[in-house]
């Protein structure tokens, strides 16, 4: 653990570093920010996005009702920003959320926005309205939302069925936009009108996307760049090498993987580079509902002989974390402390002692050294997923496990997993917002959609509406410890480690903050600006 | 010749046909859907959600059906909609054809420039340091993969000069224009030119050891009249045969190369469309591409007969 302070501590550095960077000098107007994207996103809707490859180029065409503090990358509670909205309140029973209404603030078409376009995109959400969007992956978030009531013009309330504090940091992530009510979901898709500080000029699939300044934006002044142009690269060496010769002024955000990051670093010396967690855990999904991992003791013998730290180290030269669901502190906000962590079996520091216990494990499932459990284990057929999934094989020939690498093409990974057709997978699971409710509830709650291994624990649920209904921050995060805690122990979904990556910009880009807690909710980008 | 002509039409006509029953079932049996990929992306997997996706799209009527409502658009100029961008495909497919025309183009050329030349004078040459050289270079073009040979270029680009020759719609100078379509037909085309090259060698060896070369230089023929009126012109219908059907391979060496130079043609565009299982995108390109691919074995046909007065097409 003292990398992890090292690092910790590095991080903090950087960051103060990067901060007064940032900050230096007076802003000054003008440019076109040039960014190269990682791919060519299916559309131009971020309500009907599961990537930040859509939240990256369009969140800066829209605005939320809330925000986090896009100077602060460490998004919580206390970095919650009005936004649309001037003010919020809750109700004394706490199941009612009003918002006060910014006014004279329009849209890109030069329509005025309203509390009628809030409830239009929460019945969107929500499945309420006649028009549908094609994909709507969030509607689970606003299960606990009765309804969204406009109060005039300028005032919105949410009804909600119990408290939910978390209700305002969903609200706040790039993932929830407010959509205007007079342009359709399948307009949204190709030329989305927002009230945000860049309008859209084009999407090109494969070759580009081109925002301009709003001139009209209700922030008087912003944004500074008179535009953002992204050139979509899917090759990665070739994006990089173009940042290098300076064809762009910042690398497609969290892109560069730690190894990388050194080439850039060598070959673009004067490049600004930071490095965060992507919250983005990297997890073992188990197939529990057949044999041999109906057996508890083989799942947690199995979890037994994981070596997180050798995953950290071959992958990401140390520079990732390791921790339970929540993204670990100290950039997570919800994650367990240290000891906490290391009580959980198989998180000790004595990874032989861990293997020994788990040898017992098997052992007793009827498995040794003369007779070998044979298993696939599944994955994604993308480097992120493949290369983990190698280590894990190598460690669980540790406990008389022979793996096997059975690698699934992107189009058929979830319709794989959902069939439950396989024994044990490897899985990223990314998280839009530092959040328990969203964690818990979207992959680990009996019966949802992404609950892929159909754990099933009715106690742990009333857990998670205990935790989910507690407004005091202090008193609801032993709450969450020990239902992440427990999750680990049931061997749920065994997490391996939380990612982290970098991302890189010319030493004249200004006011850029990479969020360290969540790769999604950053990218408003109105006061960022060129000092050149 | 006019029957004959009629009757490779038709043959033409017909092999579309086949292909175009090919493309279509083979598209299919490809497991996944864009429904699956779209609702794989966000890990959802509502099955009510998936089922309107796919009555939306028409994906999931039969086969036949599906099949034939294609054809039928493509008798009339519609080629449907791309399921990913929503928009026309032709408007989607148009832009990008002539992108790729000039740098496959441009590659055959570059091919056909080099290899030919340096075959002849390999072959003239032949057991001099020369020619050992130059069979080391059409070695190497022929085992180098082009994106590494690509990358290299791109690596080597920025390391010396501190640029890179990736693709500008809008170039403003001479330079960039040529950095934008040469460099990469020459990566493109460094591998077709090394067959091109060794084919005319050997065929132009076969040839100079034919009686009427030996009596061609017995009339004092100049060197370059028996190289190259002589010898080379009898030497070429191989070599034409072996470049119409490099350019039919040439879409897989720019299928890498587009990626590689980010040049935002068809065949990158195609290989983002099977990631997406974009049927309408991909059946219409495939198809364009056999059509072009006919069209150029009919045009090598064509040229044997020009190349060669022996060879006449009768009725």
């Amino acid at each position: 653990m003292r990398s992890v302070r090292a690092l910790a501590a590095t991080a903090a550095l950087s960051l103060l570093a990067f901060s007064t960077i940032a900050t230096a000098g007076e802003p000054k107007q003008g440019g076109i920010l040039r960014m190269y994207h990682r791919d060519s996103p299916a559309n131009a809707s971020i309500l009907e996005g599961a990537t930040y490859s859509v939240n990256v180029p369009f969140m800066g065409v829209f605005n939320n009702l809330v925000i986090y503090d896009q100077h602060i990358a460490q998004n919580s509670p206390d970095t919650l920003r009005p936004e649309l909205a001037e003010s919020w309140s809750w109700s004394s029973d706490n199941k009612k959320l009003t918002f006060k209404l910014r006014q004279g603030v329009k849209w890109h078409d030069g329509k005025p926005f309203t509390s009628a376009d809030v409830k239009c995109t929460f019945d969107l959400l929500m499945g309420k309205s006649q028009q549908k969007l094609r994909q709507n992956p969030r509607k689970a978030w606003y299960s606990e939302v009765n309804d969204v009531t406009p109060n005039g013009d300028f005032e919105v309330s949410f009804d909600l069925k119990r408290p939910q504090p978390s209700l305002l940091a969903m609200l706040a992530s790039g993932y929830t936009p407010i959509y205007p009510c007079h342009v359709s979901p399948a307009d949204m898709r190709t030329h989305p009108i927002g009230t945000g500080p860049y309008k859209f000029v084009e999407f090109k699939a494969n070759e580009s996307i081109k925002l301009t300044r709003n001139p009209d934006y209700w922030k008087k002044g912003l944004p500074y760049l008179d535009g953002i142009e992204y050139t979509i690269i899917p090759n990665r060496s070739t994006a990089i090498l173009a940042f290098v010769a300076g064809k762009f002024d910042m690398t497609f955000p969290t892109h560069i993987t730690i190894p990388l990051l050194k080439d850039i670093k060598s070959q673009a010396p004067k490049a600004v580079c930071v490095v965060e967690p992507t919250n983005v855990s990297t997890n073992i999904i188990v197939n529990s509902t057949s044999p041999p991992f109906d057996n508890i003791d083989i799942r947690r013998a199995m979890a037994m002989a994981l070596d997180r730290k050798a995953f950290v180290d071959i992958l990401f030269e140390g520079q990732a974390d390791i921790g339970g669901t929540m993204l670990p502190p100290p950039q997570g906000i919800w994650g367990m402390p240290k000891d906490k962590l290391q009580s959980i079996p198989g998180y000790g520091p004595d990874v032989n002692a861990n293997r020994e216990e788990a040898k017992k494990l098997m052992q007793k499932a009827g498995y040794g050294p003369d007779k070998h459990l044979a298993v696939k284990v599944s994955t994604r057929n993308l480097a992120e997923y493949r290369d983990p999934a190698v280590i894990l094989i190598d460690q669980l020939k540790s406990i008389y496990i022979d793996g096997e690498l059975d690698v699934v093409e992107t189009a058929n990974w979830f319709p794989k997993v959902a069939r439950k057709d396989y024994m044990l997978g490897l899985n990223l699971t990314g998280n839009s917002v530092d959040d328990p409710d969203q964690s818990f509830y979207e992959n680990y709650s009996c019966g949802s959609e992404r609950n892929y291994t159909n754990y099933c624990n009715k106690e742990i649920e009333k857990l998670f509406d205990v935790q989910s209904q507690e407004i005091d921050i202090a008193k609801r995060k032993p709450l969450v410890w020990d239902i992440d805690k427990k999750l680990q122990e049931d061997v749920a979904r065994p997490i391996i480690f939380h990612a982290r990556a970098g991302t890189c910009w010319q030493p004249y880009v200004k006011g850029i903050t990479i969020m360290s807690n969540s790769s999604y909710n950053g990218f408003r980008f109105e006061d960022v600006w060129l000092d050149k | 010749m006019f029957a004959y002509l009629v009757r490779r039409l038709f043959l033409m006509l017909v092999t579309l046909f086949g292909i175009s029953i090919v493309i279509f079932f083979l598209l299919r049996i490809v497991p996944g859907n864009i429904v699956d990929i779209l609702f794989a992306a966000a890990g959802y997997v509502d099955p009510a959600d998936k089922v309107d996706l796919e009555k939306q799209l028409g994906i999931d009527q039969p086969l036949v059906v599906q099949y034939l409502h294609w054809i039928g658009g493509l008798l009339h100029g519609d080629l449907g909609y791309s399921y990913v961008s929503e928009k026309p495909a032709l408007q989607e497919i148009l832009p990008r054809i002539p992108i790729t025309a000039r740098l496959a183009g441009l590659a055959l050329l570059f091919s056909a420039s080099i290899g030919i030349p340096l075959g002849v004078i390999s072959a003239v040459k032949q057991g001099t340091r020369l020619d050992y050289a130059l069979r080391v270079v059409s070695l190497s073009g022929l085992s180098l993969p082009s994106f590494w040979l690509g990358l290299l270029v791109l690596t080597a680009s920025v390391a010396m000069f501190g640029q890179m020759p990736i693709f500008n719609p809008n170039p403003q100078t001479l330079g960039e224009a040529l950095a934008t379509y040469c460099i990469p037909a020459m990566v493109v085309g460094f591998r077709s030119s090394a067959l091109t090259m060794r084919i005319t060698r050997s065929s132009m060896l076969e040839v100079l050891r034919q009686d009427y070369i030996r009596t061609a230089r017995a009339k004092g023929a100049s060197d370059a009249a028996v190289n190259y009126h002589h010898a080379l012109k009898n030497a070429i219908l191989p070599v034409i045969t072996v470049i119409g059907i490099e350019a039919a391979f040439l879409i897989g060496g720019l299928i890498v190369t587009e990626t590689v130079f980010n040049i935002p043609g068809v065949a990158r565009f195609l290989v983002e469309a099977i990631r997406w299982r974009d049927y309408p995108i991909v059946q219409n390109l495939v198809m364009f591409i056999a059509v072009v691919v006919v069209f150029a074995n009919f045009t090598v046909d064509m040229l044997y007969a020009v190349f060669d007065p022996r060879i006449r097409y009768t009725d």
